[in-house]
């Protein structure tokens, strides 16, 4: 008995890392909808939004029910990493967390993918989708890296500004089985070869921020979060009780 | 039918026809023959009234060309900025399942877009030069959607409302005489309708709710009933293109027509929802088979139509915004290809 109830626990907490990583990052792309800089782009950001938001239900409701833990649980409950919170800003600074996000995601799904763990199932389904989205950053990253000046400094400035984000991805989440030292290097490879091809350096610095009480996985997020929540849980809270 | 004959088919005349007619013109009419320009105007004529499908590299008047390009586009354009006021309800929608649908809605609307801006290119104009139209305020949106979006419950009058008079619109547009577009539409129609369900569906959910999730839906309708009726554009004595577009089968139905009809499969839907149409003179009329309905308030269409809606220069304003500001996205992106075909070429070599 509690042995079950110790490997749910494990297993919930686990659900709701992957759950809110997607969650969070949907509702970011589900902003550039009416701003994307080509018609284009408003279907393809869409398109990953859309796929992000599924995998998120389904890992939301692993671990409960998924409109009450999106739209009820405090800030400080959230378990995403903050890389997937960062605010949009221009399309390099989305193409870069795009970037950062989608090559970790592929590659962890497609180790879950491969295991007999309790997320294989989703992650077999959802590895489809990651390929994609790794795919769409990878081109975005090229042209914005070898196309104009202007693009360039902007993709550079993005990568520096969030780079501080991505040690956070390796830090190992409880219950979900893989081998995050190898995860690491293989994100740093991928990474690095596609930075090469679009002319631009793997950015300097650390790779995490200087406080000692955590991150994201932690439920230790950045300021523009909480704001960001106000807007997604607002409606829903209004109405407690209420069905849509 | 009103034929339209070859003396008022303004394009027999050499010089205004960009295409083969014009240089054939002047070539045949030196050897004496009668005049083909004329030959192929009737010939036009005469297959579009055999409701045969035009298709771009046929002969058409350049009337015909100039009409569906306002048309088209105007459909275009409506997509892309339609987009907004159900954009500003993505990032609030109230639970998991309704995001979903909303998003893959706003996302539909893009394709949409994208379609018609396609069938557009079809007649020899870029996307390009469409939206700089758009942008400049020489084309036009439908004026639905210089209206807001206030609530959650705007959402599904949205979809229940201005997507099922769209769909009225719309159906008779698929078998438009013009191919690209006729096709573009049975795909864009078959997503519309299941839009409106999905607007029917939420609506319900809200009306069957709590009371104030019912005061809500009831608020949204009674905003968006009477300029979802103006969409089908003024009454048919006072519309300009009309008798031009129903001559040559751009346009199968009267505005009138359509309006009606669209009341009366409205009126019982209101009713199976529990929500009451904001329109007191509303009533079977049992002689004509039919709905009347109370006078629409032309002036405030006109006036929306002018610029002055509540929402006009918001929806203008972020289109221009999200061009401007992505325009240093697309030059990256057309450098960069620019370089790529000249690598490969210089390769090959």
């Amino acid at each position: 008995m509690t042995s079950t109830s110790g490997t749910d626990v494990v297993r919930t907490a686990a659900a709701l890392a992957l759950g809110d990583d997607a969650l969070i990052l949907s509702h970011r792309l589900g902003e550039w909808a009416g701003h994307a800089p080509v018609l284009e782009e408003e279907v393809a950001l869409a398109n990953i939004a859309l796929d992000l938001l599924g995998q998120a239900r389904v890992l939301l409701s692993l671990a409960g029910d998924e409109d009450e833990l999106a739209f009820l649980r405090e800030e400080r409950a959230f378990r995403n990493l903050q890389l997937v919170e960062q605010p949009n800003g221009d399309f390099a600074h989305t193409i870069a967390r795009q970037l950062y996000f989608s090559f970790y995601q592929h590659e962890l799904y497609a180790e879950l993918a491969a295991g007999d763990g309790p997320f294989g199932p989703l992650a077999a389904k959802a590895v489809k989708e990651t390929a994609y989205h790794r795919d769409h950053a990878e081109q975005w990253t090229l042209r914005l890296g070898d196309g104009t000046e202007e693009s360039r400094r902007r993709m550079r400035t993005a990568l520096d500004a969030l780079w501080k984000f991505t040690g956070e991805m390796f830090a190992p989440v409880d219950g979900v089985e893989v081998d995050w030292a190898a995860l690491e290097q293989r994100w740093l490879a991928s990474l690095t070869g596609v930075l090469d091809r679009a002319g631009l350096a793997l950015p300097e610095g650390p790779r995490t921020g200087a406080w000692a009480a955590g991150a994201g996985r932690q439920g230790l997020h950045t300021e523009p979060f909480g704001r960001m929540l106000a807007e997604m849980q607002h409606l829903h809270r209004s109405h407690p009780g209420a069905s849509w | 039918m009103v034929a339209v004959t070859p003396e008022t088919g303004p394009n027999a005349a050499p010089g205004t026809d960009a295409g083969q007619a014009g240089a054939q013109d002047s070539g045949v009419q030196e050897l004496g023959m009668p005049d083909l320009g004329a030959q192929l105007a009737a010939a036009f004529d005469a297959a579009v009234a055999a409701d045969e499908r035009v298709e771009p590299r046929d002969w058409m008047p350049e009337a015909y060309r100039a009409s569906l390009v306002r048309q088209m586009a105007q459909h275009a354009h409506s997509e892309i900025i339609g987009m907004q006021p159900e954009a500003n309800w993505i990032t609030r929608a109230p639970s998991l399942r309704r995001k979903a649908i909303l998003m893959a809605k706003v996302q539909d609307e893009a394709g949409h877009g994208l379609y018609l801006y396609s069938a557009a290119e079809t007649l020899g104009t870029s996307r390009d030069e469409l939206l700089d139209k758009l942008h400049s305020g020489k084309q036009k949106y439908s004026s639905i959607f210089n209206y807001p979006t206030l609530t959650w419950a705007d959402v599904g009058a949205i979809g229940w409302l201005v997507d099922g008079a769209a769909i009225t619109n719309q159906v008779p547009i698929c078998r438009c005489s013009y191919g690209p577009y006729a096709r573009a539409m049975v795909r864009i129609c078959k997503e519309e309708s299941f839009h409106q369900r999905q607007g029917f569906e939420l609506l319900m959910a809200l009306s069957k709710g709590t009371e104030a999730q019912h005061a809500m839906a009831q608020d949204a309708v009674d905003r968006w009933w009477w300029p979802s009726l103006m969409m089908f554009g003024p009454p048919d004595d006072e519309s300009a293109h009309s008798a031009q577009s129903m001559a040559w089968r751009i346009k199968r139905h009267s505005n009138d027509e359509l309006r009606q009809r669209f009341v009366d499969i409205a009126v019982p839907q209101a009713e199976a929802l529990g929500l009451t149409l904001p329109d007191p003179d509303l009533k079977w009329n049992e002689e004509r088979g039919q709905h009347d309905f109370g006078a629409i308030d032309w002036a405030e269409f006109w006036d929306v139509l002018k610029g002055n809606g509540p929402c006009n220069d918001q929806r203008i304003n972020q289109r221009r915004a999200a061009h401007e500001e992505g325009a240093w996205v697309r030059e990256a992106a057309a450098a960069y290809a620019e370089k790529h075909v000249r690598t490969e070429s210089e390769a090959r070599v």
